[in-house]
């Protein structure tokens, strides 16, 4: 516990300015204070990964992100992914039917989106690797594996189209 | 309507009470006072409660059962809509808040769809007969000549929509009992939705962020709390709170040691913030002092050398089956088999933590929070609060994951008593640890088999003894059936014991673990008795089929002939999702080294609620390690009637892969009262990298629809362990069966 003080980020491309303890959770300033209310809390220590969201490009956990360590930076919660929840992963979940109780699914969608930013045609083993540190408990892996295969081909196309 | 009449429950299976106090909620149900007291220009057409049909045509189907994943609301609406001839895409779910007019909500039991489908086809078929009737009057032909499909009433060439038949008809209709009773049901062949492809209406909203769940609740000026839990669950009292540590975290408010009149929580005590931060922080700072309660030296070692005790003793519990000549049957045999099965406890670990917001508003207490079984938990949250149930009413919410965590509702009660002992609304939210530690996991189970085999190698008797902690003793006594000498007994403790199996004389004995049940809550967890009587049943049938030197899969075809208590329809279906399993994955093909098959079959939960499960594991162990991998799991499915097949597939998928995770690779154990794995770090629930290959098949089928959202959890476990036999000669008869113990067996072996 430190003193309390004001931390200003990009928030899905919003300026956020919070004044709190700087070890305050990254999760709890997003859930509770810009009442951005997608990304989960599962188990607070960085190991299920339903609180993932977007630190610049890349994907962590913001359950063990200090609000402090992302001072001027750019965060993009699952809100923040696409303007009408049309992103490509997106859209492949819903085709897939991935969701079960879908509590997970914010988490595992931000994943997902950095997963496809390092390797745009993943492999099976790419998705495992990656993915393994996102726990399903409803065990939809074999959807999420599929949609993330479906999103990456989409993904390609509109790329070599562009 | 709660289903607490002690009457029904002493004299009435559990099974039945269930459809009693369904029918008797459905006859009140279609006398809709809205409808009847028509006239109303505007009131939308509600023939019942389950479902309005508006002016615009848009029908809004009332779902009482909790949505955690199984898409049940579509399932549902889709019984509703294809007895009412509706477009789909006209259709809307609304998860309703409780109301006693709903009769008991309960969603648990993979019940939903198989208790459902009678009531709610007859809604929609007293919806669509009410349509046309007054539909032929507005179109003024002979209703005989008109039918109705997509919404629309047609008739000798002209038609007119069910919009606007609720505009201008005159729809006020009441139904008695008795109509009900002979409203006419489609024949399956008939049906225009059910079994047919659809898109869940719950996923869009899981894909963006939008939906909500109890920990996404919130109303203006709450409280944060988290709670600081006692050491055992049950028997601990508050000596002393110090929070002196914690008046230094901005936002503390206070803590509180709880004054529970329903002692739901004894010893609790809330650590109430202005943030959860603050709450979660504070909570790590306040010190408190508890008399323990008996517990607290208890382990997990305790309990199943009481439950072997137990077992031992052959004078205790409740014969659930009782055939006569068990004994002689043993007396007389030529030879006997005695095998021992133990299972480990199990978290729910739903990923999201355990939490309730309470506020008192407008003379009601509101609890917004998931929940499974609110007319379980609604009397005792009225006594937590010394108010009449009337002025308790629960708000739903999406549930992020229950597997069967949120039918006991424990959890609501606390957040109840912080609200009010604060005056003010309370969110309190578990963290993952304390979620853990509160749990009501899977008891850890004893299990002794015995089967007599007479000349000739014939199955002539058989004995099932299990001895666990009763999660229906603990949390609703009322519920337990009598066994055949007068002790009651958890059906769910023991559910799958009772197989379909032809074995000659047949014993079947539960027994209560007392030290269990007083050391913590037994839960329901995901097929609850079914998954750990399967272990061993299905392990036990495997062994059998050895030491009389027949073909696992022989063997159990031999047993599943279907006479007697096991007849027509029964063990004959089982026996065809075993077969089709066999065929599918290859039984009797030459394997590589260290690979093997292993099979399984169950009926999922309950006798009289079959569902037909087969599963042939494929796994290769390695001997060095003791690692399993599991390469291939076929399961056949067997549920009837399959109302949205993608939504079937999606539960027999995560249920199969629960039976996997329970079999390898999650488990914990007690230790000094409490659960000794309590996130991550160390309980290791299945993640993707080991997740196989699935070959799943259901029957088809036009009979009416079972459960589906935990049979096939029961099959896979016993099916991995007997691949492992078949792969290595190693029999493992313990869950979770870890690389440890495979090494251990291997050396044994």
């Amino acid at each position: 516990m430190t003193t309390p003080s004001t931390t200003t980020f990009q928030l899905n491309g919003k300026p956020l300015s919070v004044t709190t303890s700087p070890d305050t959770p990254l999760l709890w300033v997003i859930r509770d204070v810009a009442m951005l209310t997608g990304t989960k809390f599962g188990c607070g220590i960085g190991l299920c990964g339903a609180c993932t969201v977007h630190l610049g490009r890349r994907a962590v956990r913001s359950c063990i992100t200090p609000v402090s360590a992302v001072a001027g930076a750019q965060v993009t919660t699952i809100e923040g992914l696409s303007a009408d929840g049309q992103h490509p992963l997106q859209k492949a979940w819903v085709q897939t039917q991935a969701p079960q109780c879908g509590y997970c699914q914010s988490g595992q969608i931000m994943q997902a989106a950095a997963l496809i930013r390092r390797f745009p045609n993943p492999s099976d083993e790419d998705i495992d690797s990656v993915m393994n540190g996102n726990l399903c408990r409803c065990m939809a892996y074999v959807r999420i594996r599929q949609a993330i295969k479906i999103a990456a081909v989409e993904m390609q196309g509109a790329a070599s189209h562009a | 309507m709660h289903e607490t009449s002690g009457r029904a429950a002493a004299t009435t299976t559990r099974r039945a009470f269930l459809i009693s106090a369904t029918s008797t909620g459905f006859s009140m149900a279609f006398l809709s006072p809205r409808s009847v007291a028509a006239g109303n220009a505007a009131a939308p057409f509600e023939p019942t409660i389950w479902y309005e049909i508006d002016r615009d045509g848009i029908v809004t189907v009332n779902i009482i059962r909790a949505e955690m994943g199984q898409h049940v609301g579509t399932a549902l609406a889709r019984i509703v809509a294809d007895e009412l001839e509706v477009d789909w895409a006209s259709v809307r779910l609304r998860y309703v808040d409780t109301d006693p007019k709903w009769g008991t909500m309960v969603t648990g039991g993979s019940w939903s769809v198989w208790q459902s489908f009678p009531y709610l086809s007859q809604a929609g078929a007293a919806g669509r007969i009410a349509l046309i009737d007054e539909g032929a009057k507005l179109l003024r032909v002979a209703k005989a000549t008109c039918v109705a499909r997509n919404g629309v009433v047609s008739g000798a060439g002209r038609s007119v929509r069910y919009s606007e038949i609720v505009r201008r008809g005159q729809l006020a209709r009441s139904y008695t009992a008795d109509e009900i009773k002979v409203m006419p049901i489609k024949a399956a062949a008939d049906r225009r939705l059910i079994g047919l492809p659809a898109s869940a209406i719950d996923i869009p909203a899981k894909t963006t962020g939008a939906a909500r769940y109890g920990l996404d609740a919130q109303v203006p000026g709450m409280a944060y709390a988290r709670p600081k839990l006692p050491p055992t669950r049950n028997g601990c009292k508050v000596i002393a709170i110090d929070d002196s540590a914690a008046l230094g975290i901005p936002g503390y408010l206070k803590s509180m040691a709880l004054d529970d009149p329903s002692g739901t929580v004894p010893g609790w005590v809330v650590v109430c913030a202005d943030s959860f931060v603050a709450a979660n922080r504070a909570a790590d700072l306040v010190k408190v002092r508890w008399t323990s309660g008996p517990a607290a030296n208890v382990s997990e070692a305790d309990i199943q050398a009481h439950g072997l005790k137990l077992i031992t003793d052959t004078a205790g519990g409740s014969l659930v089956v009782e055939d006569s000549g068990v004994d002689a049957a043993f007396t007389s045999a030529k030879s006997t088999l005695e095998r021992d099965y133990t299972t480990a406890t199990v978290l729910h670990f739903q990923l999201e933590p355990l939490n309730a917001l309470a506020l008192q508003k407008d003379g009601r207490w509101e609890i917004h929070t998931g929940n499974q079984w609110q007319s379980l938990i609604l009397p005792t949250l009225a006594k937590a609060l010394g108010v009449p149930e009337a002025q308790v009413v629960m708000r739903t919410y999406l549930i992020g994951g229950g597997f069967g965590r949120r039918l006991n509702g424990d959890y609501a009660v606390p957040a109840a008593l912080a609200a009010k002992a604060l005056g003010r609304p309370v969110k309190l939210v578990w963290t993952r640890a304390d979620d853990a530690l509160f749990d009501s996991p899977r008891s850890p189970s004893v299990q002794r088999l015995r089967m007599a085999f007479g000349a000739d190698g014939k199955v002539t008797g058989m004995q099932h003894h299990a001895t666990a902690g009763w999660p229906t003793q603990v949390m609703v006594p009322a519920f337990m059936p009598k066994g055949k000498n007068g002790e009651p007994y958890d059906p769910f403790a023991i559910s799958g014991a009772d197989h379909w199996y032809t074995v000659g004389a047949q014993r079947v004995r539960a027994v209560s673990n007392d030290l269990a049940n007083s050391s913590f809550r037994p839960g329901w967890l995901r097929s609850v008795g079914p998954g750990w009587t399967n272990w061993a049943l299905e392990s036990f049938m495997d062994e059998a089929a050895r030491a009389a030197d027949v073909d696992p899969l022989t063997f159990r075809l031999r047993l599943l002939g279907g006479s007697g208590k096991n007849g027509v329809g029964g063990a004959v279906r089982q026996a065809q999702v075993l077969q089709r399993a066999a065929d599918k994955a290859g039984w009797g093909s030459k394997m590589p080294a260290d690979t093997g098959l292993g099979i399984a079959t169950t009926f999922g939960q309950e006798r009289d609620m079959p569902t037909w499960c087969a599963c042939v594991a494929r796994v290769r162990v390695i001997r060095s390690s003791g690692v399993v991998k599991v390469e291939k799991l076929t399961v056949v499915i067997d549920a009837g009637t399959i109302v949205h097949p993608d939504g079937a597939l999606a539960q027999v998928e995560g249920a199969s892969l629960w039976g996997l995770s329970m079999a390898l690779h999650e488990g914990t154990e007690f230790a000094r009262g409490q659960v000794r794995d309590s996130n991550l770090d160390t309980y290791t629930p299945l993640r993707m990298r080991d997740v196989p290959p699935m070959d799943i098949e259901f029957i088809a089928s036009t009979v009416p629809p079972t459960g589906l959202g935990e049979p096939a959890t029961t099959v896979v476990g016993p099916a991995i362990g007997n691949a492992i036999f078949a792969a290595v000669g190693a029999r493992l008869r313990h869950l979770p069966m870890r690389p440890a113990d495979v090494l251990a067996a291997l050396k044994a072996g």
